[in-house]
């Protein structure tokens, strides 16, 4: 094995400029294939993240997915019915705090209480639809990202005035408003309520900040006309790939409606699916283009090495030595131009992250870049792949010489 | 090796009834129904004119190429019908070959040279096999040119050195060809001096194809070809 790898080593650096080329080729293909993955999940993550993040994990709805069951169908083995839908008697779930103090029983994560209503804000002659959410702000904070997305004032603030209300900062610059302002909500049922302005908030989603407005839950309440009205529960779990398994689980349990956040964005995931697929089949296209430069590089060194092979064999080493010999050399092509590349790939990501970037789509400041060494280990693989077989062609060929035809041919 | 071995006493290589043809449609035959054997510490030369196939008969002795019919024997056992994998191992720890252009490995050493087959059948360790390396070169008057590449060589001193990397394992035959083909007087002097002395120091056989008929003289046993066949 000392002597094959000897004198690969020996042919790749009597070719200096060629194994330059053909390792920078592999060198880029990993340091770019590396940077795009980078780039690529670490700005989904990012958009994940705060998609999950700013909302509850799981939302409990007082909706039913299926209408109740009819006494026909028990009666009769065959039985079409059309036109049911579900019962909405009275609005909200019944006993929601009993069901919060069940679930918290069981499930890895917090569960707060929540009153929705659509309303129409007024402020200084300004109409904007928007989504009132209900909320206890000591437990949303268990349960969403809000405290930490107040950008004036504090959640506190809504127990600290009468009919206090936050508003999303674009929904407020919208309408005009700022904090301390007295706005008036009009709820769809009519009722119509003076409110406070006590903080705003910024959550990063535009459709968020420009819709949605807090108001404490007996605030809400008051503008569904419903006292007591808990018409949404909100859940954060501790895993959130968890999320769709227990929302499944919550709603067997309380025959609610519970969306996890993957399926509320199940086109988005798709959509992310497709992406990666996109990503991966790229970044295999850069890895396979930089084989051919290895491919290149074998090809030539066989092909001006015929003499030699032959001046191998008949010294006596087999054919299995010969390819190996060749395929150590693409290996050796390979193995050096994966280490620079993982360089490269670093250093593109380091210079990426620090780009300053602004988004319609996201919040960030910078470029967000994913590290990880999945990627690397992925690119590696790839590139020492495509060496191989890209070296094992043209080593199959040089194997395959028959010592006496370049022999003779050579005297 | 396959085949009953005839044991001691047993010529070196043995070739019986040996025919060689290549080509796919039009069939050339390179060597006729040979029959040959070299014996141990015998000098022979094959001499014939331009394609009568002396090289060929050397490859075949050297199991470079194997026989469309007949057998080739290796101390009396058969090897023409051995694996490519068996016949390398033959060619590299029992036979030794210089061609008339030297066949040096032109990025390795002089001594990296001479050790190459050392290395490859691993039989000695490193500091053996670099002595032997060094003690051949020397024999050979090459001891102030063994870190040079054989860029740097002259044509007779590129032949010494190919001569120390055939004799590296310590063949018994060594099979020449054209060996004094590509060099001056002086150095095919010297080369034919370096065989002569293997041939009558050390027992081992050599054989030696040449047109040089005045080198053939030379030898102690005179095999001429002509057409493929062996006339003389």
């Amino acid at each position: 094995m000392r002597l094959m790898l000897d004198i690969a080593v020996t042919h790749v650096l009597a070719r200096v400029r060629q194994t330059i080329v053909g390792l920078l080729g592999v060198a880029m293909g990993v340091g770019f294939s590396i940077m795009m993955a980078a780039l690529m999940e670490g700005s989904q993550r990012d958009f994940v993240s705060q998609l999950v993040d700013s909302l509850p994990h799981i939302t409990l709805s007082d909706e039913r997915r299926q209408p109740p069951r009819q006494p026909a169908e028990d009666a009769y083995a065959a039985v079409a019915i059309s036109g049911l839908r579900t019962q909405a008697i009275r609005p909200g779930i019944k006993n929601p705090f009993a069901i919060v103090a069940t679930l918290e029983t069981w499930l890895d994560g917090k569960v707060a209480p929540s009153t929705q209503a659509r309303a129409v804000i007024r402020y200084a002659g300004r109409d904007t639809a928007a989504s009132v959410t209900g909320i206890d702000p000591r437990r949303e904070a268990l349960v969403s990202k809000l405290p930490t997305q107040i950008r004036q004032g504090t959640i506190e603030s809504l127990r600290k005035s009468s009919n206090a209300i936050i508003l999303g900062d674009k929904l407020a610059a919208k309408i005009g408003a700022r904090v301390g302002n007295t706005i008036t909500v009009v709820s769809g049922t009519g009722q119509s309520l003076n409110c406070t302005v006590v903080a705003l908030f910024h959550s990063g989603l535009s459709q968020a900040d420009e819709t949605q407005a807090y108001t404490l839950l007996k605030t809400a309440q008051i503008l569904s006309g419903q006292t007591g009205l808990v018409n949404g529960l909100r859940i954060r779990v501790r895993d959130i790939l968890d999320a769709r398994d227990i929302a499944a689980r919550v709603e067997v349990q309380t025959g609610y409606k519970a969306v996890s956040w993957q399926e509320a964005n199940e086109d988005l995931l798709s959509a992310f699916q497709i992406r990666n697929f996109i990503m991966y089949a790229v970044v295999g296209a850069i890895l396979l283009v930089a084989s051919f430069g290895t491919y290149n590089i074998i090809s030539t060194i066989t092909h001006e090495k015929t003499r030699d092979i032959a001046i191998l064999k008949s010294l006596g080493f087999t054919s299995a030595v010969v390819r190996r010999i060749f395929l150590i050399e693409a290996m050796l092509i390979g193995i050096a131009g994966m280490l620079v590349g993982w360089v490269l790939g670093f250093l593109l990501c380091l210079a990426l992250g620090s780009v300053e970037f602004k988004s319609p789509f996201m919040d960030a400041t910078r470029l967000p870049i994913l590290y990880t060494p999945l990627h690397y280990i992925l690119a590696g693989a790839v590139a020492l792949t495509a060496s191989g077989v890209a070296g094992y062609l043209p080593a199959r060929k040089a194997a395959s010489v028959h010592p006496v035809d370049i022999i003779r041919g050579a005297s | 090796m396959t085949g009953t071995g005839n044991g001691p006493g047993a010529p070196l290589i043995e070739l019986r009834g040996v025919t060689k043809t290549i080509g796919d449609g039009v069939l050339t035959t390179l060597v006729r129904d040979i029959d040959l054997a070299i014996e141990p510490g015998e000098f022979v030369a094959i001499t014939g004119p331009s394609g009568s196939g002396k090289s060929s008969l050397l490859y075949l002795l050297g199991l470079l190429d194997v026989p469309t019919s007949g057998e080739i024997r290796i101390e009396g056992r058969r090897a023409d019908s051995l694996a490519e994998a068996e016949r390398a191992h033959i060619r590299l720890s029992r036979l030794g070959f210089v061609f008339q252009f030297h066949f040096l490995l032109p990025e390795f050493s002089t001594l990296a040279n001479v050790l190459l087959p050392m290395r490859a059948l691993g039989r000695l360790d490193e500091a053996a096999m670099r002595r032997r390396a060094l003690d051949l070169l020397g024999s050979l008057g090459l001891e102030a040119h063994v870190h040079k590449l054989p860029s740097q060589l002259s044509g007779g001193q590129r032949q010494r050195v190919a001569i120390a990397r055939a004799l590296a394992n310590e063949p018994f035959v060594v099979l020449a060809d054209e060996p004094t083909g590509n060099l001056d007087t002086a150095s095919s002097e010297q080369v034919l001096g370096i065989f002569r002395r293997l041939v009558d120091e050390t027992r081992r056989s050599i054989v030696m194809v040449t047109h040089d008929l005045g080198l053939a003289a030379r030898a102690d046993r005179h095999v001429r070809i002509v057409d493929g066949r062996i006339v003389s």
